[in-house]
């Protein structure tokens, strides 16, 4: 099996998840997203999304959870959609879900805009924030 | 002796006048420099507590901290740098933060070749007449067809500005000589709870 990814959150960077262990797979990004070198973070997960997607589960939910993102950041955002979509398009299941706080109709829109861009069952999800 | 005591109390004059001014222009944070990765972290964080000790709106602070950081990103990736005479990768320039009762001002100044300057104004002149349908366009756009740009920047920062702003961008090149200009760019977020 594919050795799961596990990259801790920081100030600047997301926390990365991707861990296709049959019976409790996770796959998420979360946080914020401004890294210093956004390609040189990126290049690994897409990576491994590459070769995740030779052998996939047969459901793959990714979860997006990101408080901000830069602009820089966006691209490569895209970048693992777009994946995601191969996968789709191999015949794959695989659902995106896209969260966003509430109140937060930037990070709504950004959703809304992934989801014109790629064509993969794409779902919205608000969460509340204290 | 005389001398050094006069330049050294005009140096103390320079230094009130300069608070002076930056008082009257409600100036919060002024910088002038390299624009490193550890700048931009610093500069956000330091005016997101100030954010949040003032109360502003999540949404507005969502925001300034979105514009200063395309902001501080346009500097240390695009600033022309040789005219330094420092090898270093990160852009230099100036940066700063206002605020009034009504308003967040980000302002940022760094020195471009004048041979840049035409494809610069036409595109921000082209952002400058665009409503947010189309501003969204641009951006899906933008993303969808552009790779990443050698330095990594995305030339989706100023589109990204101008739709969550939702204010024209207001920027000015002054010349400096034949070789190079300043370029001056304000963007401006309103600390009202819904203004787009």
């Amino acid at each position: 099996m594919l050795q799961p990814i596990k990259i801790q959150g920081t100030d600047d960077t997301p926390k990365v998840i991707l861990d296709p262990t049959p019976g409790n797979p996770i796959f998420e990004i979360s946080g914020r997203s401004l890294p210093e070198d956004v390609v040189a973070f990126y290049e690994p997960i897409l990576e491994w999304l590459d070769e995740y997607t030779g052998e996939p589960l047969e459901k793959t939910i990714f979860d997006f959870k990101l408080e901000y993102f830069n602009t820089a950041s966006s691209k490569l955002l895209l970048d693992v959609l777009l994946k995601l979509e191969d996968m789709y398009d191999d015949g794959h299941d695989v659902l995106v879900r896209w969260h966003y706080p509430e109140d937060d109709e930037d990070m709504e829109e950004a959703g809304e805009e992934y989801a014109d861009i790629v064509e993969v069952p794409f779902e919205q999800v608000s969460y509340e924030v204290d | 002796m005389d001398k050094i005591l006069k330049d050294s109390k005009k140096s103390l004059e320079f230094v009130y006048d300069f608070y002076l001014k930056m008082k009257k222009n409600n100036i919060n944070l002024a910088y002038e420099g390299e624009i490193t990765h550890q700048i931009t972290k610093a500069f956000t964080s330091l005016t997101e507590n100030n954010m949040i000790r003032d109360e502003d709106y999540s949404s507005v602070q969502k925001k300034v901290f979105h514009v200063m950081v395309e902001c501080l990103q346009n500097i240390s990736k695009h600033a022309d740098n040789q005219f330094n005479f420092v090898s270093s990768k990160d852009g230099r320039g100036i940066f700063l933060v206002s605020k009034d009762e009504a308003e967040y001002n980000v302002t940022t100044g760094n020195v471009v070749k004048n041979e840049k300057i035409d494809e610069l104004n036409k595109m921000l002149e082209h952002i400058n007449q665009l409503d947010r349908v189309n501003l969204n366009i641009l951006y899906k756009q933008k993303i969808k067809e552009g790779r990443l740009s050698e330095k990594g920047g995305a030339g989706l920062g100023f589109i990204d500005i101008a739709r969550k702003t939702g204010q024209k961008l207001v920027y000015s090149f002054v010349k400096i000589d034949e070789e190079k200009s300043f370029f001056v760019l304000t963007s401006t977020i309103s600390r009202l709870k819904d203004a787009k």
